[in-house]
């Protein structure tokens, strides 16, 4: 067993971390009290190839594990949660699903794009009526020949305004079981009948798009097919445990973020004398922070370290999601109360951690959807079957392999 | 045309510096990271490179121990060709004097180096004297402060550059080969690519020892330095005071703090 980063790792954190550092902390509260999505942060993500991180080098990605992947989404979401929101839906519930379901023209087409951070995208499966029951969603679609006619809303969409292509879930067989008739269909933006829009009024997460898409009468080409016919259900859940994988490490980065402002304000503050660290129900708090960022990593480590060996981990990476988004709320209201008065403001960044944390207990399988996972594991009442394409493992040779 | 950075590994600008009773310096758990002051000269180099169509090799060098291979991997992440750690134990204890006289002995050794940058200084010791020292030594022009390179003729065999002064700028052309001091505005230095960070962490980093670089063991570490450190403490820790000031207007709130800033001297 082996618990040390390599030196690649290191370098992708330290650089990663200047990043969100230097080009997104500076104008974060400018951009979440505006709600305005922060464009140029995704633009700099693509620039610098972030947004194609654990994609192999010739589907035009950057070649690194997926360990990297969830390094990287802890130290954007210690800054602040959208980026990571884009990592999640861009990089891990969209690229990586056509990584692992696509044919070799569909990851030519579309993922070398999608890996340079040319054209971005989105996850289109939540609708206004089915969230956490993705087998009663209602949009459809209808086989014309060698067309789809697709119709519907996605609803709770990130980037549904910024992205170019969404990765859509939509029923084309109404007789068959829920589960079974579903298929997952790669959605253009320049589509014929769609239309996208942001939600405004959101709790948090206000420098990112969230958003709907209507599909009305969308013409999808057969080759946009992602899978096969009724096969969208396990292409959905698959591609959740990379989008949940990408949460609970950036969770683990939202918890950090809370315990590096609590404690610099704990040695700041004085009450009664003493700098409010000395205070003991105040170490409380933090020593809770420090224990839950370190569970939270070790947690995400696993299951980054079980993708790269091509090993299932839906159950770990359920667990990863799960603790880590209620830790970073937790941790992200210790924090405020910590920061007392203050931390009520938004002259400090810990109001915008707890008002951003508690997305994350809802989206990508609420916390008690992950309770019922771990409990049905546990009981015996759930397996994992083997898929008929695997998220294939990492192999850095292969990966990094020019053409 | 052969570039020559030379690069210091410092503790990380965030670290927190003790001195013990005995002067002994502590940086604590803080990373060893290169001294950000060179980042603009790598970055220099690169630029510098990219202008003249590739047709440039970038070779990153670092006077230290094991720590040094970290300035050394960030510059190679940056996109630098190569990197070579100039380390003896016979280096320990060596001050600008003795660091000057290593470097300008390993460029020497090189051969065909018409470009030497440098960081304006290192952010742990801050003298700022090793580029106009190794500049010295090898008979290069020195050119420090440097905000912008204005023109580089290889083939003449001539740079100009703009020099940031308290006095403004002063453009200054010299003879290649020179030594250019740069520092902080001259360019906005890049990340590590991640493909970078590949080759940064597979590559081979050569160390060139005492007796590779011809070295006269007079000349270096403890025996070849003129400064002798008598006593190292730590400085009183600042003391200062704030007042806000608070006025129905911005304009009233303007008068009064100028008036404050008059009155104590500062403008």
């Amino acid at each position: 067993m082996d618990f040390s980063l390599t030196p690649e790792h290191e370098m992708v954190v330290r650089m990663v971390r200047d990043f969100a550092e230097k080009e997104v902390a500076p104008y974060i509260k400018e951009y979440d009290r505006a709600h305005k999505p922060f464009v140029r942060a995704i633009e700099r993500m693509a620039e610098l190839g972030i947004l194609g991180i654990c994609i192999p080098v010739r589907y035009g990605g950057q070649g690194m594990d997926y360990i990297s992947l969830g390094l990287a989404c802890e130290e954007l979401e210690r800054v602040d949660t959208f980026l990571r929101v884009v990592m999640s839906v861009h990089v891990a519930l969209n690229s990586l699903g056509i990584f692992q379901w696509g044919t070799e023209e569909q990851k030519r087409k579309f993922l070398v794009p999608q890996a340079r951070g040319e054209r971005w995208a989105a996850f289109g499966l939540t609708e206004p009526g089915a969230g956490s029951d993705v087998a009663a969603i209602s949009a459809t679609a209808r086989r014309e020949r060698d067309v789809y006619i697709l119709n519907g809303e996605k609803m709770w969409i990130s980037m549904a305004s910024l992205a170019h292509n969404f990765l859509v879930f939509a029923r084309t067989d109404p007789k068959a079981p829920p589960h079974q008739g579903i298929t997952a269909f790669i959605v253009e933006r320049e589509m014929k009948g769609v239309t996208t829009g942001d939600i405004h009024g959101k709790m948090g997460i206000r420098a990112g798009s969230t958003g709907w898409i209507a599909m009305n009468d969308v013409e999808v080409p057969e080759e946009n097919r992602l899978g096969e016919e009724g096969e969208g259900f396990k292409i959905a859940m698959s591609c959740l445990d990379n989008g949940r994988y990408t949460i609970g490490a950036g969770a683990t980065g939202l918890i950090r973020a809370c315990l590096e402002a609590s404690v610099k304000y704990a040695h700041e503050r004085r009450t009664f004398g003493r700098p409010i660290a000395e205070h003991q129900l105040v170490q409380q708090m933090i020593a809770r922070m420090k224990r839950d960022y370190e569970i939270g990593r070790l947690l995400y480590l696993r299951a980054g370290w079980l993708k790269n060996q091509g090993i299932r981990n839906t159950w770990q990476t359920s667990l990863a999601k799960w603790f880590a988004t209620e830790a970073s709320f937790a941790a992200a209201s210790d924090a405020v109360q910590i920061h007392g008065a203050y931390g009520y403001s938004d002259e400090y960044d810990v109001e915008r951690f707890l008002r951003n944390a508690k997305g994350a207990c809802i989206y990508e399988g609420t916390s008690q959807i992950h309770e019922l996972i771990q409990a049905q594991y546990v009981l015996g009442y759930r397996q994992d079957k083997p898929l008929r394409c695997e998220l294939p493992p990492y192999d850095p040779e292969e990966w990094q392999r020019e053409a | 045309m052969h570039i020559v950075v030379c690069t210091k590994q410092t503790p990380d600008s965030a670290a927190k510096l003790t001195v013990d009773a005995a002067g002994n310096v502590s940086w604590g758990d803080s990373p060893i990271v290169i001294n950000p002051w060179d980042e603009y000269a790598v970055e220099e180099a690169l630029l510098i490179k990219e202008r003249l169509g590739g047709n440039a090799k970038v070779t990153v060098i670092s006077m230290g121990p094991e720590a040094a291979l970290e300035a050394l991997k960030h510059a190679i992440a940056m996109g630098a060709d190569e990197g070579i750690r100039i380390w003896d134990p016979a280096f320990e204890g060596s001050d600008t004097l003795a660091t000057s006289y290593v470097l300008a002995k390993a460029i020497e050794k090189m051969g065909d180096v018409q470009l030497v940058l440098f960081g304006k200084s290192a952010i742990d010791s801050q003298t700022g004297q090793v580029p106009v020292e190794v500049a010295r030594r090898l008979g290069f022009s020195p050119l420090t402060y440097v905000i912008k390179i204005a023109e580089l003729d290889p083939a003449g065999k001539s740079i100009t550059v703009e020099r940031l002064l308290e006095q403004g700028r002063q453009v200054v052309k010299a003879p290649l080969p020179a030594v250019v001091g740069t520092i902080k505005g001259i360019n906005e230095p890049r990340y590590p690519s991640f493909m970078g960070i590949r080759k940064a962490t597979r590559a081979q980093y050569p160390v060139w020892s005492a007796a590779d670089i011809g070295a006269d063991p007079a000349k270096v570490g403890a025996a070849g330095s003129g400064v002798r450190w008598t006593r190292i403490f730590p400085p009183p820790a600042r003391e200062g005071k704030a007042e806000i000031i608070q006025a129905e207007t911005v304009e009233e709130t303007v008068r009064i703090l100028v008036d404050k800033l008059m009155a104590e001297k500062v403008i």
